[in-house]
C-alpha cells in the first residue's frame, strides 16, 4: 500500500507557498515572467528532491544535535551543483534569476522538509513528498509568472501579444505584492465560502 | 572621487535599490515580524548588526582565502555556515557583555539567520567587486533601508488593524496590498542622483 497522499499534499492542502507560507522571497522576485518562475520552480524542485533523498539515506548517521549544519551543507552542495548546471546550459535563465539561485540555499521550503519530513521518513516518501512540494511550488510561482506577463506585457511565456495596452506596473515589484495579495485574498474568500 | 562614489552606493542601498521593497529579499520577517512597530524596530536592529558583520567576514573569507585557493565554488556553502555560526557568537557575545541589548535583540537573533537579505548582501558585495570600504558603506545602507521600509510598514499595518477590511482580505492579504502601494512609491526613487 504506498500512501500517494504524501505526494498530493504538497500540492493542494499543505501547498508550501499559499497554506504555509514559505519562501516568499523568490516567489515575488522572478516571478515576472511565466518563464522565470518555471525555471526558478524546477531548480527548487530539483534541490528540494534531491536533498530529501541525500538527508534521507543518511538520516541514521547524522547525530541529532548537528543535524541543521549538516542539512545546510547538503542542501548548498545541491545549490551549487543546480547555480553551475544552470549557468552552463541555461546562461540567460542564469542571469535573469540573477542571486536567487543561491539563495535557494536559505528558502525555508527546503530546510522545512529536510528536518519535518526526510529525516523521519524512508527514501522513497521523501523522493514522493519532494516531487510534491516542489510542484506545489513551481505551480503557484509560474501561475503568478502568467498573470503578471500576460497583465504586463501582453504576451504568455513570451509568445504572443493578448493585450493591447499592458500595464508596465505589473512585472515591476509593486504588481508582485498586489497580484499574491489577490491571490491570497481569493483563496481566502473561496473557503470562508466553502466552510 | 571616492567620497561621492560611497554616497551613490549608500543611496542607491538606501531608498532607489530598497532590499524589501524593490529587491524583494528578506520578506518572511517582513511579515512575519511588522504586526507592530515595536518588535519591527529591534528586528531592524539585529539586521543591522548581523549584516555588517556577516559582510565584513564574508568579503574578507572571499577574498583572502577563497580566492588564493581558486575555491570560489564554495562560496554559498561557506557564506551560509559563516552567518549561522556569527549568529551564534553574536548571541553569546551579547548575553555576556550586553546583557540589556541582548534582552531587547535576543527574540530576533535567531530569525535573522534565515534572512536572505543577509546572504543576499554578502553576495552582491562579490558580484559589484566593491572594496572593503564599500562593503561596509553598502551593508549600512541596505539595513538603514530595511529600518525605514520595515518600520514605516508596521505603523501603516497597526493602523489598518483598526480599519473595516472585507473580511476576505483580513491579515496577509491586505499586508500585500500596503507593501504594493509603498513598492510603488518607493519606485518614485529611481533616477535619483542620476544612478
Amino acid at each position: 500500500m504506498i500512501r500517494w497522499n504524501e505526494f498530493t499534499k504538497g500540492i493542494v492542502k499543505e501547498n508550501p507557498v499559499l497554506i504555509l507560507m514559505l519562501g516568499l522571497c523568490p516567489l515575488l522576485a522572478v516571478s515576472s515572467t511565466a518563464i522565470n518562475g518555471l525555471g526558478m520552480g524546477i531548480a527548487a524542485m530539483f534541490v528540494l528532491v534531491g536533498s530529501n533523498i541525500v538527508v534521507s539515506l543518511l538520516r541514521k548517521f547524522i547525530p541529532d544535535g548537528v543535524r541543521i549544519p549538516v542539512f545546510i551543507i547538503i542542501i548548498s552542495t545541491f545549490v551549487t551543483v543546480t547555480d553551475y548546471l544552470m549557468a552552463a546550459y541555461y546562461p540567460s535563465l542564469h542571469k535573469n534569476l540573477g542571486v536567487f539561485v543561491p539563495l535557494i540555499v536559505v528558502n525555508c521550503i527546503i530546510l522545512g522538509r529536510a528536518e519535518v519530513f526526510a529525516y523521519r521518513n524512508n527514501i522513497f516518501y521523501s523522493v514522493l513528498d519532494g516531487i510534491g512540494m516542489g510542484l506545489g511550488f513551481t505551480v503557484v510561482i509560474t501561475i503568478i509568472g502568467m498573470i503578471r506577463e500576460l497583465i504586463g506585457n501582453g504576451s504568455i511565456f513570451g509568445f504572443g501579444n493578448f493585450v493591447s495596452y499592458p500595464a508596465l506596473i505589473m512585472i515591476l515589484p509593486p504588481g508582485g505584492f498586489i497580484t499574491i495579495g489577490f491571490l491570497m485574498g481569493i483563496l481566502n474568500w473561496y473557503r470562508q465560502k466553502h466552510r | 572621487m571616492e567620497e561621492i562614489n560611497l554616497i551613490g552606493i549608500f543611496v542607491s542601498a538606501l531608498l532607489i535599490n530598497n532590499i524589501l521593497l524593490i529587491r524583494f529579499l528578506g520578506l518572511c520577517p517582513f511579515f512575519g515580524v511588522s504586526g507592530r512597530v515595536k518588535s519591527s524596530l529591534g528586528m531592524s536592529m539585529a539586521v543591522f548588526f548581523v549584516m555588517t558583520t556577516a559582510s565584513i567576514v564574508s568579503w574578507m573569507l572571499y577574498h583572502w582565502v577563497l580566492l588564493p585557493l581558486q575555491l570560489e565554488f564554495l562560496r554559498t556553502a561557506t557564506f551560509i555556515l559563516v552567518i549561522a555560526s556569527l549568529v551564534q557568537l553574536e548571541e553569546i557575545f551579547m548575553k555576556k557583555f550586553f546583557p540589556n541589548l541582548y534582552k531587547a535583540l535576543g527574540v530576533y537573533l535567531p530569525l535573522v539567520t534565515t534572512n536572505c537579505a543577509i546572504l543576499a548582501v554578502a553576495f552582491f558585495n562579490i558580484d559589484y567587486n566593491h572594496s572593503l570600504i564599500q562593503t561596509i558603506i553598502y551593508a549600512w545602507g541596505v539595513a538603514t533601508g530595511y529600518t525605514i521600509a520595515i518600520v514605516l510598514f508596521a505603523s501603516i499595518r497597526e493602523r489598518v488593524a483598526l480599519a473595516p477590511v472585507p473580511e476576505a482580505l483580513k491579515g496577509y492579504p491586505i499586508a500585500f496590498f500596503i507593501a504594493s502601494l509603498m513598492s510603488l512609491s518607493f519606485l518614485g526613487f529611481k533616477g535619483l542622483f542620476g544612478l
